[in-house]
């Protein structure tokens, strides 16, 4: 099969949506010539124009507020926030308004709208350019939460995003962008909420999404050649989360590791933690172990800002003190 | 290059180039249906000057000597560091975000030179130009640069977070905008002291188009806060043109919803924007509040170093790099008004290369932030 990187399936998806449904639309800062800040929508002005590819100013805050009007008033925008980190200055429309509209007005206004969006640390962008906020939006009813780790994942995911009646957080990773994967010419998409085993095994269970997909990876050749045989687990939606098939994995693997780039407190990874346990203690032969970033703002200083999220060694570290 | 000129299609060139939009101070315009339309008219933006003179504070004076030679070496130290950061970015010396400042440079240090040390700053992620017209130690900032634990915020922040307390630097920022509302704060607590402080907030056109914007205008200009807002407006928001960004023609004119003085200023010329930031400082001083400045100005390279600036006109670039740029103009004035001597200006720029280099020579040889200090830190969840 054809490889192509994260961000041209993006753009592929993006392209054949819009193509298919005249009421998608784009909409944020820096996407029209300038092609979006990681290039993903290149070429995209040239071809479908400024009316459907729409470049804004900085206003965060009215590109998700254009985004839920256009959308509970017949379009699909997708919405661009540059960095997660900036969906700060649009939480007032993405939480109070996008994701209780539908529900509040029952059912009169239905708002189907992608904020697509990035996040996570690697790249010296220091602390408000670095963040993993999916905690955040996993928390508010009404949203729901993508987080594709590969080029075939972000193109299926991202299609059936944009098909979907409702909000969709599409939180991508800044460290896997060009990152190349098979991806099929044929069209097809994925359905939200079937997780996809990226890695079968036997041992232990690693759950893991985004980029700690590819640490997760990393651990399991090592753990490999200790003879610990692991399975990879990547949701690839958090909302809605596919629970059975994890504990469909943890009933054979009797072991769970849950991985986070995200700091520990509070998140996705503790939520699903406790999950597990509360679901499948009487399959689990040792306490979930956590696997997460440190509780601090990322440094700049890239000794430091590797130091401060998770890595194929601290995966290894936890499998073994569980197995 | 006065050939190019007619040829380059900016607005922004245009009122540059038009005198008489220079200052745009004394307009008059009628507002309908405004809570003051009971007037017939309303000042458009009120004469600093005006306010000021008739207080006998102020009297446009000339800079002496001295003043001009400091303002001159406060941009060449900003362009030669810059030069020095893109070079260093380019080997990967210094890595993340780095934003130049070269083009601008007259902005800082005019804006600078009108304030005292004690006073506050707020700047932006493209700050280093704000932190050295402050005052701030070369070598720390490059260490910060190196992301090294003797650098301004200790290896943790970079170039997006320079920020100095004793300086009054409150911080390089991130987040566009994100300064803004912080100046408001700053600006109560100038107030509140009762001393005379003022606070100084930069930030460039595409913050003015964020929310924060008019929430923290407006409430400096409710409690009359002695804060300076200086937009440098070069013209770009990365790929964002201003034309396309801003509804109104000058963002000087947004000063007229909170009612408060709104200039502007050739921002290539540090004179022209130093006497209006002091005016604008007297102002604050007097506990008559805020005042917006619009600097028109430019950035020479692309949003980083490694943007093209594809989205730009060439000939509009070309333009401002030989007619505006604000290290030979200034120069060849000062030569001019026979204040410096090629001589003089020649040691000047001597000295300041060793200083970039020197400060680079103490970034390569200071420690890197301790890992186990900082394990320690954050250790538990
Ligand atoms: C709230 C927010 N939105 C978007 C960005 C991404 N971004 C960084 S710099 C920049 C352009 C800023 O333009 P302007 O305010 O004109 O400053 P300039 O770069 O021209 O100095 C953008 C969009 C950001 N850092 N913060
Ligand atoms: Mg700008």
């Amino acid at each position: 099969m054809r490889e192509i990187e994260y961000r041209e399936a993006i753009r592929e998806a993006v392209i054949e949506e819009m193509n298919r449904d005249p009421k998608v639309f784009l909409i944020g800062e820096d996407i029209g010539k300038y092609g979006g800040a990681f290039r993903a929508y290149k070429g995209l002005l040239d071809m479908f124009g400024p009316e459907r590819v729409i470049n804004t100013p900085i206003s965060e805050s009215a590109i998700i507020g254009a985004g839920i009007g256009a959308a509970v008033t017949g379009y699909r925008p997708i919405a661009e926030i540059m960095f997660i980190d900036f969906t700060t200055l649009a939480m007032d429309q993405i939480v109070n308004q996008a994701a209780k509209i539908r529900y509040m007005t029952g059912d009169n206004l239905r708002c189907p709208l992608v904020i697509r969006t990035q996040g996570g640390a690697g790249r010296g962008v220091a602390a408000q350019h670095s963040q993993s906020l999916e905690a955040w939006f996993y928390h508010i009813p009404g949203l729901k939460v993508a987080m594709p780790s590969t080029p075939y994942d972000v193109k299926g995911l991202l299609k059936t995003a944009i098909r979907d009646d409702n909000v969709v957080m599409f939180i991508e990773h800044k460290m896997i962008y060009l990152l190349k994967g098979p991806v099929p010419e044929e069209e097809y998409t994925i359905p939200f909420g079937v997780a996809d085993i990226k890695r079968e095994g036997s041992d232990v269970t690693i759950f893991a999404y985004s980029n700690m997909i590819y640490k997760a990876l990393e651990a399991a050749g090592q753990l490999e050649k200790e003879g610990i045989n692991v399975e990879v687990f990547d949701p690839r939606t958090l909302v809605p989360l596919d629970e059975e098939a994890l504990i469909n994995s943890v009933k054979k693997t009797n072991h769970l590791v849950v991985v986070s780039e995200a700091c520990e407190r509070g998140s996705v990874a503790s939520d699903i933690a406790v999950k597990i346990t509360a679901k499948a203690f009487d399959y689990l032969d040792a306490p979930v172990k956590i696997v997460a970033g440190l509780n601090t703002p990322i440094p700049y200083n890239s000794t430091l800002e590797q130091a401060s999220i998770p890595h194929a060694k601290d995966i290894v570290k936890a499998v073994k003190e569980i197995i | 290059m006065p050939g190019n000129k007619k040829t380059i299609n900016s607005k922004i060139l245009n009122d540059i180039q038009n005198k008489n939009d220079n200052n745009i101070t004394n307009n008059n315009i009628k507002l309908n249906g405004s809570k003051t339309s009971d007037k017939k008219e309303i000042n458009y933006l009120s004469s600093m000057t005006e306010v000021i003179d008739k207080d006998k504070k102020y009297k446009e004076k000339k800079l002496t000597g001295e003043q001009k030679i400091n303002l001159l070496r406060t941009i060449i130290k900003i362009r030669r560091f810059e030069e020095k950061t893109i070079q260093l970015y380019q080997i990967a010396k210094i890595w993340g975000y780095l934003h130049p400042y070269v083009g601008e440079e007259a902005v800082a240090a005019g804006a600078c030179a009108a304030i005292d040390r004690h006073d506050y700053i707020v700047s932006t992620h493209r700050g280093h130009g704000h932190s050295i017209a402050k005052g701030a130690d070369l070598n720390r900032m490059m260490a910060e640069l190196f992301g090294k634990a003797t650098g301004y915020c200790k290896g943790r922040g970079g170039s997006m977070h320079i920020a100095d307390t004793e300086l009054g630097m409150l911080g390089a920022n991130g987040i566009v905008g994100g300064g803004l509302p912080i100046s408001v704060g700053a600006g109560f607590s100038c107030k509140m002291e009762g001393k005379g402080r003022v606070t100084l907030c930069f930030f460039s056109d595409g913050a003015t188009n964020n929310g924060v914007f008019h929430e923290s205008l407006n409430m400096a200009a409710i409690f009359k806060l002695p804060v300076i807002y200086v937009c440098e407006n070069n013209m770009y928001a990365i790929s964002m043109s201003v034309c396309e960004s801003v509804a109104c023609k000058d963002i000087a004119k947004r000063a007229v919803s909170y009612d408060i003085p709104g200039v502007i200023v050739d921002g290539s010329d540090p004179e022209e924007v130093y006497f209006a930031v002091l005016k604008a400082v007297l102002r604050a001083r007097e506990g008559l509040g805020p005042s917006l400045i619009e600097a028109k100005t430019y950035r020479f390279g692309g949003h980083h170093p490694n943007d093209p600036a594809e989205y730009r006109d060439k000939k509009e670039a070309e333009y401002y790099k030989t007619e505006k740029d604000p290290v030979k103009n200034y120069k060849a004035r000062l030569i001019d008004e026979k204040v410096v001597t090629i001589q003089a200006i020649e040691d000047m720029e001597k000295q300041i290369m060793q200083e970039v280099e020197n400060s680079v020579k103490f970034a390569e040889e200071s420690p890197e932030p301790s890992l186990e200090k900082f394990l320690e830190e954050v250790s538990g969840i």
